[in-house]
């Protein structure tokens, strides 16, 4: 779980020990899930076809060699 | 370019060609998304992504079918980026503002802010904690993986993830690439508010 509720803590280099702890937990937390979402993002845009196209053609290549 | 040590085997027949072209393709969007946290560039990210396909492609006798050839491909695109960016860039250092400048001007304009925000801070991290913190806090790799990945020790790549996530943290929070003249904080907090609506729409 994250804890967005970020006004009600204090806040700065005066909040150390078990809290500041927690605190960097919770960060670094989002910080991981928004780098995985970055990341899906684009895995979950669509191929262009050009990718599709260019193996398409070394396939056809491949089985000329082949033949 | 070394690709002998994942899935390093001696010849396939060529009926494998399918399955392993059936694979490759599966595969073609995480290498596009590594590609583009690369470069920072969805065109060039394509562009290496391609090179890298056909690479994979041409390269294909030397990968075994079984192993893991997401983390061979992987490796592939790897190299390839720092190969030509060794030919391309030795003489010119690629001027950061300047990234920053065609990063901003490329992003969807509608992208979330907190995404926004956490792009730019990764392009003020060194090169080999980006693409450790990548492969391994979105690519989805074992700190193994990722040291074949990168031809380096696991331990090497566990502190350049660790360094990476504090140096990210810090930078996140002082707002330290100073876009904007946006507030100290902002960024954080933006990128917490996200997070939070992304875990509560997953689960």
């Amino acid at each position: 779980m994250i804890d967005s509720t970020d006004s009600s803590r204090p806040k700065g280099a005066e909040n150390k020990g078990e809290a500041g702890l927690e605190e960097a937990r919770l960060r670094q937390q989002a910080i991981g899930v928004k780098l995985r979402h970055m990341f899906d993002e684009v895995v979950n845009e669509p191929v262009p076809d050009e990718f599709l196209d260019i193996l398409k053609r070394a396939d056809a290549k491949a089985a000329d060699g082949a033949a | 370019m070394s690709t002998s040590r994942l899935g390093a085997a001696p010849k396939p027949a060529s009926a494998d060609d399918e399955g392993f072209k059936r694979e490759l393709v599966v595969l073609i969007p995480h290498l596009r998304a590594f590609a583009r946290t690369l470069t920072g560039d969805p065109t060039a990210a394509d562009d290496l992504a391609q090179d890298a396909m056909m690479k994979a492609w041409d390269a294909r006798a030397s990968y075994q079918m079984g192993t893991n050839m997401k983390a061979w491909t992987f490796m592939i695109l790897r190299n390839q980026f720092y190969s030509e960016k060794r030919r391309s860039w030795r003489q010119s250092q690629l001027d950061q503002e300047a990234a920053e400048r065609t990063l901003v001007a490329v992003d969807d304009p509608e992208a979330p802010v907190a995404l926004d925000e956490l792009r730019q801070a990764l392009k003020t991290l060194p090169e080999e904690q980006r693409e450790a913190l990548i492969l391994v806090g979105a690519g989805g790799f074992a700190y193994e993986e990722a040291a074949e990945i990168c031809g380096c020790a696991v331990g090497t790549v566990k502190s350049r993830v660790s360094r990476a996530r504090r140096a990210l943290a810090a930078t996140l929070e002082k707002g330290g690439y100073g876009r904007d003249g946006k507030a100290a904080g902002d960024a954080m907090r933006s990128i917490l508010g996200e997070a939070d609506r992304l875990a509560g729409a997953r689960s």
